[in-house]
Formats: C-alpha cells, sequence, structure tokens
C-alpha cells in the first residue's frame, strides 16, 4: 500500500493548517457563505439535513489497520460512533461540527488520511476495482496507477474549479469490471496493444445523475507513459469548453454529446499534441517507483488445505454457502480473496460502527497482511487470507454480522442513505432496502435466482447508482408522498447498461411485494443457469410491466 | 490608486484601469491613464497603439486566448477576467498564454479575485492580481503560500513531484 514520504507529509500537513485558517475566517464572517462553500467542500465537509456530513477519502479503497482504528476513534470523539462506507470507496461520518472539522483533518493527516477533493467541482478520489493486485485475471496491479493519478489531481492549480465534479475510475480485469468505469467522467480500461504493451482505453462522458450515460470510448490505446498528459488534455478541454451556464448541463458527458465523440477525441488530441512530451509525460523509472508501494505481501507457503476445506464445508452448510458467495479466487496459491459484507438485514448498508471498525481492524491485522479495501457495492474485503483460515475467520466473524452470505444477490444492495441523512433526498432508501431484505430472508431462495443488482437511491442524484442495477429503484416525490420508480435492465460491468423505467411509481409498502412480482417473472422465463440480465435482455420490459401492473 | 497584490507577496499602488466592452455601435472609450482593453478590440486595431506602453488588453474567461497567438509580447500587460471566483477557465487560459503563446510580460487576474485561490493562479502563470474591493489584501502574502511544493508540473515549476523524486 503507498507510504507517505517527506513530500506527502508536508503538503497534507499544510493542507490542514490551509482549512484551519479558511474555517476560522468563514466562522469570523470574512468568507461570505458562497464563498467557503467551495472551500469546504473541496475537505469533505457538506451541510446536511441534520448535520453536517464529513467525506472521508480512501484512495481506491484501502485502508491499513492503523487508520481502520483511528476512524473508529474519529466517530467517537467527534461523531455518533459510525460511520458510512460509500459507493465511491469512502468512507462519510454524518454528526460532525463544523468546528472540529479542522481537528479531525489533523488527525486523519496523523494516519497518512485526508478528506481532499472528496466534494466539489474538481477532480474527485480514483476509484478501482477491490480486487486489485489479488486476482488472476488482471492485465496489471491498477493501484500504482490510481495513486499517480491521485497524485496528480490533487491541488492541481488548473482544475480545481471545473464546471463540474469530476470522477475518474480505473479497471485492470479482463473479465470483470467492479469500478463502474463506464458510468464515470473518464474510464480507464487498463489493455495491452498487439505488440504487448500496457496502456488504457480510454471512455469519457460516462456518468449517472440526472443524464445518466455509458461513456463512449475516446481513445482504444493510450501508452502508460502517456496517462497524465492525456488526463490533463482531457481535462483542459473540459474545463475551456464544459457548459457553465446550466448545472445540469455543465457535466462532460452532455459536452462530449454535443461534440459527438469523434469530435470530442479530435479536440482532445490536438490539445494533446502540445502537451505529449511536456515534463508531465510518465517516466519508467516513477511508475516503477509507484509500482513498489504495492508489491506483494509476505506470502507464506501455506499447506494445501483442499480436503479440509471440503470437509468443513460439508460439514458445515453455513460455511459451505459463506465460501460459495462471499470468498473469491486468489492468483497466489493457498489464499483466498474475502468479502465482509456489511448488509445484515436491520443495519443500513455500508454502516459500521466504531467497534466494528476495530474489529475489522483486528481481523485485517490478524488475517490480511493489515490491509482492507472498500467496494463501491459498500463492504469491505480482506484480500489475503489463507485457505487453511478461512474456518476460523468465519467463526469469528459470524457473531460480528459479517458473515452474511449474500454477496451479489439480491439482497447484498446498494442504498445511499436518503431522506434519513440527506437534504437532497426525495424519499428514504434504507427502510425500502431492508423491507427487500425481509421479503427476500430465505437463502436458498436468493441462490436460485443468482446474482442480481438491485440500487437504490432516494433522489436523482442517484448516489446509489440504480440506474445501473440490474434492477434499480429511485425514490420520487409525488405532492410531498414518497414515491418509488422502477427501473430494469441496467448493468455497471463490461456491458455497462442504462436501466429502462418499468411505469408508473409505487408507494413504499408496495416494494416488497413489486420485487417479488418481477422476480417471479424471471423465474417463470429463465432458461437454465440464465442469469437475470440475460433473461431481461431477451424477453424485454414487457412481460415484466404486464405482471406488475396486473 | 488601488493596490495590488504581486506574487512574491509585495503590495503596489496600480493604475491601470480596465476599460470595459463598449455597447454595441459604441466606439471605446480609453481614459487618460494605463488601460486594458478587450482583446479583440486591440488585435483589430493594433496599428494605432504600436509602441504605446500604456495599453495592455484583456481577456474575459470565455475568450480564447489562442487570437493573440504570435502577438502577445507586444503587450505589456495582459489581463484575465474572473467573471465569478468559480469560474475556473482562467486557470486555462493562464497556462496557455504562458505555456503555449510563450508570453513573458505581465499577467494579471481580475474581477472577483479571492484569496483562497490566489497559489492557483500563482501556479498557472499569474503574476499580479487584483483583488475583489472588500478582501484583505494584507492577508494575500500568506494565501499565496499555503503551501510550499505541488504535486504538478505547472507553470512555475516543469518539474512534477514524482520527477523531483526519481533525481
Ligand atoms: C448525505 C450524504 C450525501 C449527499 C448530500 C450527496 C450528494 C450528492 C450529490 C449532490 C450528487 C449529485 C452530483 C451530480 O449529479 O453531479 C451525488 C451523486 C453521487 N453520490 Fe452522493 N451524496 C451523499 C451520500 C452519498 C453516499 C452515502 C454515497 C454512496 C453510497 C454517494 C455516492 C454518490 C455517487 C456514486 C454519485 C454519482 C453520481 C454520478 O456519477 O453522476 N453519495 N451525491
Ligand atoms: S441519491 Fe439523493 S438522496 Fe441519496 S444520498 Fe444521493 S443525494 Fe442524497
Amino acid at each position: 500500500m503507498y507510504v507517505y514520504d517527506e513530500h506527502d507529509r508536508q503538503i497534507a500537513a499544510e493542507r490542514v493548517a490551509q482549512f484551519r485558517d479558511q474555517t476560522e475566517r468563514a466562522l469570523a464572517g470574512e468568507l461570505r457563505e458562497d464563498e467557503f462553500l467551495p472551500l469546504r467542500l473541496q475537505n469533505g465537509l457538506y451541510v446536511q439535513r441534520l448535520a453536517p456530513m464529513l467525506r472521508i477519502a480512501v484512495p481506491y479503497g484501502m485502508l491499513r489497520s492503523a487508520q481502520l482504528r483511528r476512524l473508529a476513534r474519529i466517530t467517537r470523539d467527534y461523531d455518533k460512533g459510525y460511520a458510512h462506507f460509500t459507493t465511491r470507496q469512502n468512507v462519510q461520518l454524518n454528526w460532525p461540527a463544523i468546528e472540529d472539522v479542522p481537528d479531525i483533518l489533523a488527525e486523519l493527516a496523523e494516519v497518512e488520511m485526508h478528506a481532499n477533493q472528496t466534494s466539489g467541482n474538481c477532480i474527485r478520489n480514483t476509484t478501482t476495482d477491490q480486487f486489485s493486485g489479488v486476482q488472476a485475471d488482471e492485465i496489471t496491479d491498477p493501484r500504482p496507477y490510481c495513486e499517480i493519478i491521485r497524485q496528480w489531481s490533487t491541488f492541481h492549480p488548473e482544475f480545481a474549479f471545473l464546471p463540474r465534479k469530476f470522477k475518474v475510475a480505473v479497471n485492470a480485469s479482463e473479465h470483470t469490471d467492479r469500478a463502474a468505469i463506464q458510468v464515470h467522467d473518464i474510464g480507464l480500461q487498463m489493455v495491452r496493444n498487439d505488440q504487448g504493451e500496457l496502456g488504457f482505453r480510454v471512455h469519457v462522458g460516462g456518468g449517472l445523475g440526472r443524464t445518466p450515460m455509458v461513456g463512449p470510448v475516446i481513445r482504444e490505446f493510450l501508452p502508460e507513459l502517456d496517462l497524465l498528459t492525456y488526463l490533463e488534455a482531457v481535462l483542459r478541454v473540459y474545463n475551456r469548453y464544459g457548459r457553465r451556464d446550466n448545472k445540469f448541463k455543465a457535466r462532460i458527458k452532455i459536452l462530449v454529446k454535443a461534440l459527438t465523440p469523434e469530435g470530442f477525441a479530435a479536440k482532445v488530441e490536438e490539445e494533446w499534441s502540445h502537451i505529449k512530451d511536456s515534463p508531465t509525460r510518465l517516466t519508467e523509472e516513477a511508475i516503477s517507483q509507484f509500482k513498489g508501494y504495492f508489491t506483494e505481501p509476505d506470502y507464506q507457503q501455506v499447506p494445501d488445505v483442499t480436503d479440509t476445506l471440503a470437509t468443513q464445508r460439508f460439514e458445515n452448510r453455513e460455511f459451505d454457502q459463506w465460501i460459495t458467495h462471499n470468498v473469491d479466487s486468489h492468483k497466489h496459491p493457498g489464499y483466498a480473496i474475502v468479502t465482509l459484507t456489511m448488509k445484515k438485514t436491520g443495519t443500513p448498508p455500508g454502516d459500521v460502527s466504531d467497534r466494528q471498525l476495530e474489529q475489522i481492524a483486528d481481523l485485517a491485522e490478524k488475517y490480511s497482511f493489515g490491509e482492507v479495501r472498500v467496494t463501491h457495492q459498500q463492504n469491505v474485503v480482506l484480500a489475503d487470507v489463507r485457505k487453511d483460515e478461512l474456518f476460523e475467520l468465519w467463526q469469528a466473524i459470524t457473531p460480528m454480522g459479517f458473515a452474511t452470505a449474500n454477496l451479489n444477490t439480491l439482497t447484498d444492495v446498494i442504498c445511499c442513505p436518503g431522506g434519513d441523512y440527506c437534504a437532497l433526498a426525495n424519499a428514504k432508501s434504507i427502510p425500502v432496502a431492508e423491507a427487500i431484505q425481509r421479503q427476500f430472508d430465505d437463502l436458498d431462495f436468493l441462490y436460485d435466482i443468482g446474482n442480481i443488482d438491485l440500487n437504490i437511491s432516494g433522489c436523482m442524484n442517484a448516489c446509489g447508482h440504480h440506474h445501473v442495477g440490474n434492477i434499480g429503484v429511485l425514490g420520487v416525490d409525488k405532492k410531498g408522498q414518497e414515491f418509488y420508480q422502477i427501473s430494469l435492465g441496467g448493468s455497471s460491468h463490461h456491458d455497462a447498461a442504462i436501466g429502462k423505467i418499468l411505469g408508473p411509481s409505487f408507494a413504499r409498502d408496495d416494494m416488497p411485494e413489486v420485487i417479488q412480482k418481477i422476480i417471479n417473472v424471471y423465474v417463470d422465463h429463465r432458461t437454465e443457469e440464465e442469469p437475470f440480465l440475460d433473461t431481461y435482455r431477451r424477453i424485454g420490459i414487457e412481460p415484466f410491466k404486464e405482471r406488475v401492473y396486473a | 490608486m488601488p493596490d495590488l497584490i504581486t506574487s512574491d507577496g509585495s503590495i503596489r499602488k496600480d493604475n491601470w484601469a480596465v476599460v470595459p466592452r463598449p455597447a454595441d455601435g459604441d466606439s471605446l472609450d480609453i481614459p487618460d491613464q494605463p488601460s486594458l482593453i478587450p482583446a479583440d478590440l486591440w488585435l483589430a486595431g493594433k496599428e494605432h497603439f504600436e509602441n504605446r506602453e500604456d495599453i495592455g488588453v484583456w481577456l474575459d474567461s470565455h475568450e480564447e486566448p489562442e487570437i493573440l497567438a504570435g502577438v502577445v509580447n507586444e503587450l505589456p500587460v495582459i489581463a484575465v477576467n474572473f467573471p465569478k471566483f468559480s469560474d475556473g477557465r482562467g486557470y486555462s487560459i493562464a497556462r496557455l498564454l504562458r505555456e503555449r503563446l510563450n508570453y513573458r510580460n505581465e499577467l494579471r487576474a481580475v474581477g472577483d479575485v479571492l484569496l483562497d485561490q490566489l497559489q492557483f493562479m500563482k501556479r498557472c502563470g499569474f503574476d499580479t492580481y487584483v483583488l475583489r474591493a472588500d478582501k484583505d489584501i494584507n492577508k494575500a502574502a500568506r494565501c499565496l503560500n499555503f503551501f510550499t511544493q505541488g504535486y504538478q508540473a505547472a507553470t512555475d515549476t516543469d518539474v512534477p513531484l514524482f520527477r523531483r523524486r526519481a533525481s
């Protein structure tokens, strides 16, 4: 994992001092509210329905045990003892006091954390696949490139006041995309060209929100050394020509659409031609330095426990289910990737208490080299667990509530905080997730219907990624009443697609029943082994409409 | 005369006037003091201003600095207007003037210029700043220097941190 050097430490300390100064001037009335707003947002500080909210950056989702423990202490000392994992791999606090934020930032800086650019119209935290570096099918480990982008985008003097927020995601797996890159402003897919050279396929102009779009490819192959100069060209074109007259049309996707992907790409190439060979061009040495931070942990030669595991699985059905669903294969023999699910029915998806943060820190130390990753589905990954310790780990996490064996199933809901916390919400979303989880409490049925992404947002901003859920739920407001609109057929993977709206919205109480009917249509129509999305794509939306509105 | 602040933190008197764009049909009215006039009007009437040390230009945030390609160094001062501090186009304009058009004379930020943006402006190549009137110029020097270094190459340095680390 990346470790700060003296430069990073100094910059982090200066940032805290700067924000302390800004906060003091704001509280003294020297900064108008609209002047302080972008400054506080660029330090992660929102002002919400009930209290401020602080969004803490977790670069590409990675946390060390010491950082988890510090987060736990911060939630206790400055908040109500819990935090929230978000779909952008960050952590949110829901109740800090504005005056305390500079102190919180100082506490974070001590463990090499920050809240830089977690909000505001600037380049946000770069996200990636939570299985980076440990899966067999990736082109290369994307994390060094994410860190390169993080440093380049941090306090970039030209791009701190963009027309709108800007999000970059990187994926390196050939078969899956856990980072949802095609619904980001820039999505980078790592590839090798015919000569075997490493580079990126560049998608630009994806995004959710009010006008959801899948980002088209604007360059099939960008050599790795050109990463930063090319990003700089894209951002400069966007900064100059992105619309600033209307906040709903200010995203880069609107510019790409207006110019056409080809027209936009041509503008970027022209800009890039001037800066391609500038000092911002990466060097082999720089890349290998960054790679040096993400070397393999000290893997042991561990005994082959296939037989023991088979026996344990045979003798314990719940353990067997957990292995099947929450444990993935690892590129190193004898190890496995474990996902701790934060989706126990009755707990808001992604919510984590101070005690749980400490438990996770302990688990990471004991079983996974002291590191975890936060996933965009609001779960937590122990990426390097010895197979011969899986049973013990499972026994440890079951009472903690992290062993719900529902990863990637219908009840592994992605859900925004909605009306319970968020000032922008049109409707609550947490109780809807819970009601659906209760409806589908039979694990055997869940397994039978296979992997389904169910995503819920409380308003058009789409924090819960509802557009790209196989089933999406969106809270809408009708004359002050909460209603929910359903969309079907979305995907955030390699086959990214925006879901199609089913029809008129439903009352909250009807939601479990509506989802049940949708599932029943699928069960009636599927061919053997056919996932929900494939059935939907084959039969279309009509059969679902007919049943649900019958 | 109002004050301005320079990128090295010193405060000095300033008597350059920013001459607004005249309404359609009206002609440009240049006051009896050093003046910054709209860049396109300067270009259109360039021969009238040959050798005038007291005429510079200003660009608005939506304007293209490329119109000045090849002639920038005939100007003693180029100002870039920030109509609203949150309009970030001026930063790109400054870098283009410095790094692409090779402008070497004074580059000035005018308009909604606040304290907390100064260091970004400096890194993008501005060297003088006319703060919005209600802002305390005595706090500007500190705000120009919150950070002792940056991660990126910009106009102030062509050595990004990754190159400094490698050496
Ligand atoms: C109370 C807390 C929150 C507030 C006030 C908030 C606010 C917003 C706003 C204003 C947008 C819209 C921006 C736009 O359309 O450009 C947005 C989008 C988004 N938010 Fe949140 N959010 C909150 C919590 C969360 C949480 C908890 C998550 C993760 C579960 C999240 C993830 C996202 C994502 C992924 C988008 C993406 C939209 C896109 O790509 O266009 N947010 N949020
Ligand atoms: S989707 Fe809307 S309601 Fe949900 S967190 Fe985002 S802004 Fe709030």
